[in-house]
């Protein structure tokens, strides 16, 4: 019984923890509890559902049992259930994080951040486009206030331009919505699909040019290269909690483009102009970020633009659609992801020590805790550039593996440069951070027993990946395989009664 | 009734673009309202054009989509939350930067008064 209903409580969890939070006027440890009580519950059921998709069952919650394509559907396979653990998995190392204090530096903090959870959980597990937008405007009106938490200059600068980049965005992902829905008469995702590959003429165009709208809207989301100048900004001034949050926020689009790819639009005339368009924009965005990278004065910064490293290599493999590419990309998403939030949060831990330089790459005063944070800063660096032998090394290795020859070529040269860009700016930063900062002496600040919890819980994943390559990457393959199968994903009732009636719909 | 619907919603998108490229808050905020209801005019259209036509099986020969009235109301209750969150928004951004350009700092684009 309980099994059953087990795909809705990701996002029914977090809603009520929310409604819990916002409604209640709790003191700070009330919250905290509530709130980390929440998290692990949820880290709990994301495991449960990671074991039911390992059946390799794709299982349809049909919401009030109306049933698919005229209910609203929530569908749990291997890759949903893979990004809903993730998140579980980041969302405890941020929660942790938080409760040394920052979260008490504004209001609501922990309601919101349960929201946001709600927004991401529905996100994934959804198997409906409309149903995709809603959760989507759930997560961005979550991750709006949550941007702003504790105020200040550069965080309202940011968030203003933020805000308004993704209101234009919705407003894209609706028009695409309605052209969508105007050709083929359906917004769930698979019945979408057999009807896009059905169509011919101009409803098919009509159909591509929805298409294609919906990836610009994703590429927003996922941070790809023309449209990827809000993300250095908005990621620095954000706290840091919130930032290492916002690290799944790119994936969500990656995510995204890679379930319409392969749900949607495959075997459609738009599947072969979005690859390419996702392979080219992956790789620019490569290229520009690592000049970024480079260029970065500021710590926060730098992480911000390997995060768009990252997300360039996933575009990439996203837009190579190939099985292999496609396990590849699973893993290397979540190794990234994971490093990237660490990273965000010993920069934060690096800023409380130094005072008035902060974060800034300038020399400034020595810091309190130089040996813990210095290691912990090089073990984040060594995966975050995928050094061996944490987990950075195996998937960039399985992502350039999975390439073939005509697409090697750029890959390989520009995710190698990349790396190498990585490499020289992180080691840069770190020498000055912890090498060229003996003036003065080191003030008092210490990090937080919370907050070392939170870091540590992350980084503890790049071991973890490693030694459990095998699972992992197995799990990640048979992830690719479903993906790949386009035939059973759903029994969508064929004796439909509007949609057999033709005067239903002109 | 097609054409004059296309010529509306196609005048309101352009509109609210123009405003939107603009270098003040307000006029940002104004555009993207104007965009928002090009939007939902045209997520209203998506079920086709039809009068006369209830949204109800067996009230009229030839019902009309519900679906797009449904997608169309979730729309608006989203697309006015966000309005509403915006312009406290720049509100904020007024008082805190000091000034209601979108990007925190005074433009060449008016000379200081």
């Amino acid at each position: 019984m309980m099994a059953q209903h087990l795909p809705i409580l990701p996002i029914l969890l977090p809603m009520l923890a929310a409604l819990v939070l916002l409604g209640l006027r709790l003191d700070d440890a009330r919250q905290r509890l509530v709130s980390i009580t929440a998290t692990l519950l949820l880290v709990g059921i994301s495991t449960l559902l990671l074991d039911q998709a390992g059946s390799d069952q794709i299982l349809h919650y049909a919401l009030g049992n109306w049933q698919a394509p005229f209910g609203i559907a929530l569908t749990l396979d291997r890759l949903a259930a893979l990004m809903v653990v993730l998140t579980a998995v980041l969302a405890l190392g941020c929660v942790t994080f938080a409760c040394a204090g920052e979260d008490a530096q504004g209001s609501h903090f922990h309601g919101l951040f349960q929201l946001q959870l709600m927004g991401l959980n529905g996100a994934f597990l959804t198997g409906d486009l409309f149903n995709l937008f809603v959760f989507f405007e759930i997560l961005l009106l979550a991750s709006y206030a949550l941007l702003m938490h504790g105020g200040g200059k550069a965080r309202v600068g940011a968030g203003l331009h933020y805000v308004v980049l993704n209101l234009i965005g919705s407003a894209l992902f609706l028009i695409a919505l309605g052209v969508l829905y105007g050709a083929t008469g359906t917004l769930n995702m698979v019945d979408m699909g057999q009807r896009m590959a059905a169509l011919d003429g101009d409803q098919a165009a009509l159909a591509t040019t929805g298409a294609l709208l919906l990836v610009v809207v994703f590429s927003l989301k996922a941070a790809a290269l023309p449209l990827y100048f809000w993300l250095p900004r908005t990621y620095a001034a954000a706290p840091a909690p919130v930032a290492a949050l916002f690290a799944i926020m790119t994936k969500v689009g990656v995510y995204a483009l890679l379930r319409v790819e392969s749900l949607v639009f495959t075997d459609t005339p738009a599947s072969a102009p979005i690859q390419t368009w996702l392979w080219v924009a992956g790789l620019a965005t490569m290229a520009l970020a690592m000049i970024g990278a480079l260029g970065a004065r500021d710590l926060r910064m730098l992480v911000a633009y390997l995060v768009l490293i990252s997300v360039g290599a996933l575009l990439a493999a996203v837009g190579m659609d190939q099985r292999a590419s496609d396990a590849a990309l699973l893993y290397y998403l979540l190794h990234s992801t994971l490093v990237a939030a660490a990273l965000f949060l010993i920069a934060e831990l690096i800023d409380r020590q130094r005072g008035q330089a902060g974060t800034r790459l300038v020399c400034g005063r020595r810091l309190n805790q130089q040996r813990l944070l210095g290691g912990l800063f090089m073990i984040a660096a060594i995966g975050m550039v995928g050094l061996p032998p944490l987990s950075g090394a195996l998937g960039k290795m399985w992502l350039l593996q999975a390439a073939d020859d005509e697409q090697g070529l750029w890959l390989w040269a520009l995710l190698l440069l990349a790396t190498l860009a990585a490499l020289i700016a992180l080691s840069r930063a770190g020498s000055v951070l912890f090498w060229a900062s003996h003036q003065g002496k080191p003030g008092t600040q210490r990090a937080h027993p919370a907050q070392l919890v939170g870091v540590l819980w992350l980084l503890a994943s790049l071991p973890l990946l490693t030694l459990f390559a095998g699972p992992v990457s197995g799990y990640a393959e048979a992830t690719a395989a479903q993906l790949a199968r386009t035939d059973a994903t759903l029994d969508v009732p064929e004796t439909a009664p509007l949609a057999a009636d033709p005067g239903a719909r002109p | 009734m097609e054409a004059l619907f296309a010529g509306v919603v196609g005048t309101l998108t352009a509109c609210g673009l123009f405003l939107m490229l603009r270098g003040r808050t307000f006029p940002v905020i104004v555009g993207l309202t104007l965009l928002s209801y090009a939007v939902n005019l045209f997520l209203f259209s998506m079920g086709g054009l039809n009068t006369h036509a209830a949204p109800v099986i067996g009230e009229s020969l030839s019902p009309s989509d519900p679906l797009p009235q449904a997608l169309v109301l979730t729309a608006i209750v989203i697309g006015f939350a966000m309005t509403a969150f915006v312009v406290i928004l720049a509100i904020r951004a007024r008082s805190e930067l000091g000034n209601d350009h979108v990007d925190g700092k005074q433009g060449d684009e008016e000379p200081p008064r």
